[in-house]
């Protein structure tokens, strides 16, 4: 039947639309084309989410050659969450951004453009759905060079050096994972994660294998951004065409954590000893660094992107965090923050695109009394802003509320992880509210005062999104049903 | 969403009459209609809850589940009843002074006030009705970032500069205390629902009691016990309106309204009554009484003066609640209802003179009380109410204030009245004389009479009802003593 083949039409549709992208003449259809396909993926992630639970994981034989000898794709709670989570992020952008694109995308260059597009979509989705150690290593080359080029395709030259240095180290973290696999595949003579999983007990406390875990981990915290491998990601977001930070800055750091979740907890939990310990003494002191320097760098930053992106860096710190716990509670927390900051700060960038349809510099000194030239669009990001924070009614407070529940249950240790939370939160406060008095209560620096809105397509998209930070806010369901199945599959290993 | 519609129709009609007041933002006078007829519904509309509340009733509605065992869910008791009925009521005589003093002055962003005034509103009714704290806390930030544009009204760098502290304080101690105070007391209790005798009774214990206690008083910044009352001076920067929003319709009252809800349904009287470690609370919020009355003493500006007068009637309330009596909490929860009528008098008479006369120092008001008669008739009678006076509302809540004191054999409490009773005639009384039996010192600028009359019907009004509740506080006292018909 049709359905059981969602997960590979998942990876497969927008891999075979870019191609016909890239071939076709005009941006606009390139762009109807693409924005078709990245819609199609995300109904079929809708259906894969309704059809996924804890009991009912949809595994597909690619070939119909079975695991673990063939290609295996594995649907878990955890990986149709972040589906949901990379289709929805380019279908809202790309809806949004067609005139935004056109704007910074030069005309010959829109066609290939999309056509990365499509394959760095296409990449993500092959990376969450694959359940197989080297697919997942192709799939994170395609989506990673790929993304380089969506970066680089904008006008603005400082986007080169930024993108350079994120093909540098995307590069080097990309080789510490292929090594790490590769020294596995060494001892275990399997590539499939199920298979290798029951295997390692076999060779469990070998050298090999534990300078797998690390450069495993390393590599993959370097391309999720933890601090402190997190260099590469201020510029990157910052320099990028707008509706394309929009994109990767919801989903491509979140697409390696799960990665690195997925290793560590199934992979390697159940079968090394003290593993766990390991993970959260190495991790947790990094995720705390990087919740309050992120959050320090923000209040300082006079860009308004910079500054984002390093709330970003604070925001992967909270996931970090929560998973480090190394509870029901604080992975729940972590993978569902995952689902809220996506739309959370999706939101703020796509703002931030239709601030830019103004003020280009986005430099906040320039963004003075943009509340009153552009009301709509700043309302959008003050309301995203405010689920940043994490204020309830809005989806960032969901998190935040298991984040403390989770560190509650720790004792003493769990009151200083409460103290990091709380200070960063209010430290996200200081920098929201920076921007905002300097959007709303300076007087605008030019001459022209009119009230001009960002195109109505940006506006109305950018509402529904900022809409839908009050949606998950006030009915988490499903996000939060699929996070706490996520987390309890994660955390199989160790009951 | 089920249970009694009234309670979600009190909570949504500010929001719908907010819509209606953008939409009339082009016409002035149907702006201020639409906004005075809101109020005059919302009042109607919780005021019909009353009856059935006294009689024992506790009507209860669901909204949506937020988290698994955790709803958005509304509760009418008899504290949160008094408190929106309330709100509600002032709201009407705000408006009709609104009008009067925003015309006056030429304010700017009219329709941005009328309207974050009816959210402000709406979240108060949230709070007031609220069944558990999880949809307590949801209102209670809606309520503080509602009223930051209000603060910050007149957007120049010193009012925005006070605003932030506002809004800073206000959520640093929310995110930054409160919540995980109510993170705490759902991990520990299982449920946030307000019970009648508490849900932590055997659930916490010794120094984790009064450390949650001190978690949820410090959190609650509204309620600005010291040294979290910073925000209350600051915060005079708004127009008069709107202070009087602040310090008597909405936000210190949720302030104090939570702190009270929190004790009685939260931790429940006997609870926290045999905790040696809550007994802090009565000596922090008989410190705050103090010293923000000796604080007071030193103002030469009249709003100020209010503001640091408000941070102690608000430390009076939280003292009552902290006694730990049955009829200590009926004191508090009628002072919540004295000083509001009381304050927002005041609070009108001092936004009277200014648009009036200009004058915003208490060193001008030299016999002013000839010039503006009714203006300072109505400030006596708030004077007299802070002061605790009869024939006037403050005399009703502080008589059940002092019988809790002696009742529970706290003589501290008891000193700590009579200290601040004559420090408030120490600060209010010289004003009077001032203003009734001092000569104009110097002819004014410009030669004035009363305020225009929307105020002056306003200020009136509401100083016949601090009159009038001496009263006629039958059913009030029975409102309140509702709150233990359950426990008893």
């Amino acid at each position: 039947m049709w359905r059981e083949q969602l997960p590979a039409l998942a990876i497969a549709v927008p891999l075979a639309a870019a191609p016909i992208a890239a071939l076709l003449k005009a941006g606009r259809t390139a762009w109807a084309l693409t924005t078709a396909a990245s819609g199609v993926s995300f109904v079929i992630a809708l259906l894969l989410a309704g059809a996924v639970s804890s009991h009912n994981e949809l595994s597909y034989a690619v070939g119909s050659w079975p695991a673990p000898y063939g290609i295996e794709l594995r649907i878990t709670s955890f990986s149709a969450l972040l589906l949901l989570i990379i289709t929805g992020a380019s279908s809202v952008a790309l809806l949004a951004g067609g005139q935004s694109l056109d704007a910074e995308v030069t005309p010959v260059r829109r066609p290939f453009f999309y056509a990365a597009w499509l394959l760095a979509l296409g990449g993500l989705a092959g990376i969450v759905a694959s359940g197989d150690a080297f697919n997942i290593f192709v799939f994170m080359e395609v989506s990673s060079l790929a993304t380089y080029i969506l970066i680089a395709g904008g006008s603005d030259p400082r986007a080169l050096t930024a993108v350079f240095k994120y093909l540098i180290m995307g590069t080097v973290g990309a080789t510490f994972y292929l090594i790490g696999i590769g020294l596995i595949y060494m001892m275990t003579g399997t590539l499939n994660l199920i298979d290798m999983e029951a295997r390692i007990a076999d060779v469990a406390d070998l050298k090999p294998i534990l300078a797998a875990v690390g450069f495993v981990t390393i590599g993959l915290v370097l391309k999720a951004g933890v601090f402190p491998l997190h260099v590469w990601l201020p510029n990157t977001y910052a320099w990028s065409p707008h509706i394309v930070t929009a994109f990767i800055a919801a989903c491509s750091t979140k697409v390696s954590l799960y990665v690195l979740l997925r290793f560590d907890f199934m992979v390697f939990q159940g079968s090394l000893a003290d593993h766990h310990l390991q993970f959260s003494g190495f991790l947790m002191p990094l995720a705390v660094l990087a919740i309050l320097v992120g959050s320090g760098v923000a209040i300082v930053e006079g860009n308004l992107k910079r500054l984002l992106a390093y709330s970003s860096v604070a925001q992967i710190g909270y996931v970090v965090l929560g998973a480090s716990l190394m509870t029901a509670t604080g992975l729940t927390a972590g993978i569902v923050h995952m689902f809220n900051h996506a739309l959370a700060k999706g939101t703020m960038f796509l703002a931030v695109a239709c601030l830019a349809t103004r003020v280009p510099s986005l430099r906040l000194e320039n963004l003075a009394g943009i509340g009153r030239l552009m009301p709509w669009s700043t309302a959008a990001f003050m309301l995203a802003a405010l689920s940043l924070i994490g204020i309830p009614g809005t989806a960032g407070f969901i998190g935040k509320w298991y984040l403390i529940s989770a560190a509650l249950e720790e004792g003493a240790l769990g009151l200083a992880v409460v103290a990091v939370i709380v200070i960063s939160s209010l430290m996200a406060v200081a920098y929201v509210w920076r921007v905002a008095e300097i959007a709303c209560f300076r007087a605008p620096p030019g001459p022209d005062t009119a009230t001009r809105e960002a195109p109505p397509q940006m506006l109305v998209v950018l509402w529904v999104a900022a809409l839908a930070n009050i949606w998950f806010g006030l009915l988490p369901g499903r996000p939060l049903s699929l996070s706490g199945e996520a987390a309890m599959t994660l955390l199989g290993q160790l009951q | 969403m089920t249970g009694d519609v009234t309670i979600l129709i009190a909570v949504a009609l500010p929001l719908i009459g907010a819509a209606g007041i953008a939409l009339a933002h082009a016409s002035p006078n149907l702006r201020e209609t639409v906004s005075i007829a809101t109020a005059i519904g919302l009042t109607g509309v919780v005021w019909s809850l009353l009856p059935d509340v006294i009689a024992g009733a506790r009507p209860a509605a669901e909204l949506l589940t937020l988290m698994p065992g955790l709803a958005i869910q509304f509760r009418v008791e008899p504290l949160g009843a008094l408190f929106a009925a309330l709100a509600s009521f002032l709201w009407i005589f705000n408006t009709i002074y609104s009008i009067g003093y925003m015309r006056a002055n030429r304010e700017k962003h009219q329709t941005r006030f009328y309207l974050l005034f009816a959210v402000a509103l709406s979240a108060t009714i949230g709070i007031a009705f609220s069944g558990n704290l999880i949809t307590l806390f949801l209102f209670y930030e809606v309520l503080t970032l509602s009223t930051y544009p209000l603060v910050a009204h007149k957007g120049d760098a010193k009012t925005v500069a006070s605003a932030r502290v506002y809004v800073g304080l206000l959520l640093a101690t929310s995110i930054g205390l409160l919540l995980p105070a109510i993170i705490w007391t759902y991990r520990t209790a299982g449920t946030l629902d307000f019970t009648p005798g508490g849900i932590l009774d055997g659930k916490v214990d010794g120094l984790a009691a009064g450390l949650l206690l001190a978690l949820y008083m410090f959190g609650t910044g509204k309620a600005a016990l010291m040294p979290v009352h910073r925000w209350l001076p600051a915060a005079m920067v708004a127009p008069t309106p709107v202070s009087a929003l602040l310090h008597a319709v909405a936000v210190v009252k949720a302030g104090v309204f939570v702190v009270t809800k929190v004790i009685v349904y939260i931790f429940g009287i006997d609870f926290l009554r045999a905790q040696a470690s809550a007994d802090w609370l009565l000596y922090a919020a008989g410190f705050t009484t103090v010293a923000a009355s000796i604080v007071a003493l030193r103002q030469g500006n009249l709003k100020r003066l209010l503001a640091y007068s408000t941070v102690a009637q608000l430390s009076y309330v939280t003292l009552a609640a902290a006694l730990f009596r049955p009829v200590s909490e009926v004191g508090a929860a009628l002072h919540i209802a004295a000083h509001g009528l009381g304050k927002i008098t005041l609070f009108f008479v001092a936004g009277s003179i200014y648009t009036a006369a200009k004058k915003t120092e208490i060193s001008q008001l030299d016999g002013i009380g000839r010039r503006m008669p009714w203006t300072l008739a109505a400030f006596s009678i708030g004077a007299l109410a802070m002061i605790g006076l009869p024939p006037t509302a403050g005399f009703v809540s502080k008589w059940q204030i002092l019988m809790g004191s002696l009742q529970a054999d706290q003589h501290f409490a008891v000193l700590v009245i009579i200290a601040s009773t004559a420090l408030n005639s120490a600060y209010f009384l010289p004003i009077l004389h001032r203003a009734w039996f001092r000569p104009e010192s110097a002819a004014p600028p410009v030669d004035h009479g009363e305020a225009p009359l929307p105020i002056v019907i306003a200020l009136t009004a509401t100083a016949l009802m601090t009159v009038a509740f001496f009263f006629l506080n039958q059913s009030a006292l029975e409102l309140a003593w509702q709150i233990f018909e359950t426990v008893k």
